[in-house]
């Protein structure tokens, strides 16, 4: 089969022979994914960016064909490759030697089809040994501030009538709930009097459910989203004429 | 019969596994995706894709594997891979479900069924039972007793449960008789919600305790274990850290789950990956049967480490009708592994899940290190999907190695554009407590607890 992006013991295959070379950086790239490793104090990092597109199934194919479709298939994974998959760079550099030329190396395996060009796309990555990967992840504690707080309804109020109309948000974004449960009532309709405590509604984000709270008490003016569509983070989900 | 075709009805880092395991037996792979995941990595790796609505969706599954001409259908984790109806559905189209059949999916999902089934096959269970609701519908079920005299006889703290349940939804802790009659109604009306199905049960709740479980292989007649695995460091009942074998559990304790882990296997007639859950009360050594995971499991990859199985090649070979190629005498298990989630989650604001757009991901690599990934630098982070990344395995000929490695292996991960689990990873890793390892499941809240005082304290 084709190359796919690399298993772990190719990597390893990979680190196992430059561990007794004196790279710093090794890119193999071909027109279907890309490996990049990178020697830093610590050890070896990797980065793979996959390159080719997905091949979706004919749309609207007659179901059930599955002989003549084994038939094309043959061609599949082999044809989804194409005489550009041959082409591969690879591309290794020296830790001592940062401005001049790197060791750098390429070459092409000859192909079925056609004979292997080497496409030299110098692409600068080969360059700077090992820039990538000794970041620490301090940065990532930034942002303690724990913000804005779930769903709170502390939304901008414009005032009219009796009462201000108070927008309820999305904490997160996601899949907007108005019931507990497909086919439950609703927690609130448009009416209903809510205290700042009662739920108005779920928001799903990556399977963890969010209950809103009105954050308010008042009497629901409006609903901005309906049940089961989804909400970005901070669009409005409701207002509340807010209680005086 | 030989497989040729598969249809990986899943997404994320599993599909990719799969897929691999697939592709080194030279069997073709299309990939269910739905409009979200249309360019994921996944969709680029899979030699053929095809959309389909939803992954919850039993007929649309069906509708693709049939399209796509599959001779076999992989679910994966999550989504319907415990879903005794799609395993009916793949039988009535002629298509194989790379999973246990209906019949032990009936019996494992619905958590009170398998709890008679450990009993009847001789496995210690929490002392419990089911519940009677009034208002929700499952009055009446056979066997359901009042809750406060219930609670009474168990004894506080009880855990409310649900019988439908999984993914720790549904679960509720009560240590106040006065709490109960509302957090059964909660528990029993989230359940509903979740899993279509009402009832709750109680059960004593163990604290502190271990998460430990037992990976099983059958073939529907021999069942084999291939040993434990601890995965005590959770929050909210959702895994972070899990690792094999179980540190410090003490032979006992280790030999006796093992041995009930198959005797249930035994008694189900297993067929395929299972997972057998406990609790573990190692001071006492003492242990409860909590249930079957019926699918391979995210964690999988730490037995993998240690047993140097392929659990994905497993299942496939059971699924094709072969018989254990293994005996449990040729089962070796070897050094010590331990897999680190690494979600879109931050730490720093309770574990909020962070969807978004990945800009970087740089993964460690070397000996005694995987990485199993869907994501690469531009991939999307859906809202609407569970929010892990990436899993970093690591391996040693001891505990000692294999942390050590995960501490250098996380130094050199970055992910950036979303917030990960790693800091908090990064931080657990260097944990004196931790690194003693036997941790409980009430680890993680109170390391986080600390931290966050820690954090407190510096500050002001």
């Amino acid at each position: 089969m084709d190359p796919n992006p690399l298993t772990n013991d190719d990597v390893a295959d990979i680190l196992a022979l430059l561990d007794s070379l004196p790279y710093d950086t090794f890119d193999l790239e071909t027109p279907r994914f890309r490996l990049s490793l990178r020697r830093t104090p610590g050890g070896w990092t990797q980065s793979i960016q996959v390159r080719s597109a997905p091949e979706p199934l004919a749309a609207g194919g007659n179901a059930s064909a599955p002989d003549e479709q084994a038939g094309t298939d043959e061609a599949g994974p082999g044809g989804k490759a194409g005489p550009l998959a041959r082409q591969t760079t690879t591309t290794m550099s020296h830790r001592g030697a940062p401005d001049h030329d790197d060791v750098t190396s390429s070459w092409s395996h000859a192909g079925a089809e056609e004979g292997g060009r080497a496409v030299d796309e110098a692409d600068g990555t080969g360059g700077a040994s090992g820039s990538e990967g000794e970041g620490s992840q301090s940065g990532e504690r930034a942002g303690q501030g724990n913000g804005e707080r779930a769903g709170q309804g502390d939304g901008e109020r414009a005032g009219q009538g009796d009462g201000e109309l108070v927008t309820v948000r999305a904490p997160l974004p996601g899949t907007f709930y108005r019931a507990p449960r497909p086919g439950a009532a609703p927690f609130v309709e448009a009416g209903s009097r809510v205290g700042a405590d009662t739920v108005i509604g779920i928001v799903e984000t990556m399977k963890l459910m969010n209950s809103v709270p009105a954050g308010v008490a008042g009497v629901v003016a409006e609903f901005c989203v309906a049940n089961a569509e989804f909400a970005a983070q901070g669009a409005a989900l409701l207002r509340i004429r807010a209680d005086r | 019969m030989i497989l040729r075709r598969v249809l990986i009805a899943n997404r994320g880092e599993i599909a990719v596994r799969v897929m691999r395991t697939c592709r080194r037996l030279g069997i073709e792979t299309v990939l269910a995706v739905s409009a979200a995941d249309a360019d994921s990595v996944p969709a680029r790796l899979a030699d053929k894709t095809i959309e389909i609505t939803s992954y919850l969706d039993v007929d649309a599954v069906m509708e693709a594997a049939t399209a796509a001409g599959a001779d076999a259908v992989h679910p994966g984790y999550g989504f319907l891979s415990e879903n005794p109806r799609l395993a009916r559905a793949c039988e009535a189209a002629g298509v194989v479900f790379i999973g246990p059949s209906a019949d032990v999916l009936e019996a494992a999902g619905d958590k009170l069924a398998a709890r008679a089934h450990a009993v009847a096959a001789g496995l210690p269970v929490l002392p419990g039972g089911l519940v009677r609701i009034g208002a929700t519908g499952a009055d009446g079920a056979p066997g359901a007793a009042d809750a406060a005299g219930l609670a009474e006889r168990i004894g506080y703290p009880v855990l409310v449960k649900a019988a439908g349940g999984g993914g720790g939804r549904g679960l509720r802790v009560v240590r106040d008789p006065a709490e109960l009659a509302g957090a059964v109604a909660v528990g029993s009306a989230e359940a509903e919600a979740a899993f279509g199905d009402a009832r709750v049960y109680l059960e004593r709740y163990v604290f502190p305790a271990r998460h430990v479980e037992v990976q099983v292989l059958g073939d529907g007649e021999n069942v084999i274990h291939l040993g434990d695995r601890d995965c005590s460091v959770q929050r909210r009942y959702q895994k972070l850290i899990e690792e094999a074998p179980a540190p410090r559990l003490g032979e006992t304790l280790r030999v006796g789950m093992r041995t009930a882990a198959v005797a249930l296997g035994l008694h189900l007639k297993y067929q395929g990956l299972g997972t057998v859950e406990f609790l573990a009360d190692a001071g006492r050594s003492e242990f409860w049967f909590l249930e079957v995971n019926a699918r391979i499991q995210v964690e999988h990859p730490v037995t993998e480490a240690v047993t140097g199985l392929d659990l994905v090649a497993e299942q496939i070979a059971v699924a094709e009708g072969r018989r254990l190629w293994l005996s449990q005498a040729s089962v070796r298990l070897d050094g010590h592994a331990i897999e680190c989630r690494i979600n879109a989650e931050d730490p720093a604001a309770g574990f909020r899940p962070c969807p978004g757009t990945v800009t970087s991901a740089v993964f460690p690599a070397g000996p005694g290190i995987r990485v199993d990934t869907h994501i690469q630098a531009g991939s999307a982070v859906p809202p609407q999907y569970d929010s892990l990344l990436a899993k970093l395995i690591v391996s040693g000929a001891s505990r000692a190695e294999a942390l050590g490695r995960m501490r250098g292996a996380l130094a050199r991960c970055e992910i950036g554009g979303v917030a990960t689990t790693l800091p908090a990873l990064t931080a657990l890793a260097a944990d004196g407590e931790f690194a003693a390892g036997g941790v409980g499941t009430e680890y993680l809240a109170r390391w986080l607890g600390r931290e966050t005082q820690l954090v407190r304290d510096k500050s002001g």
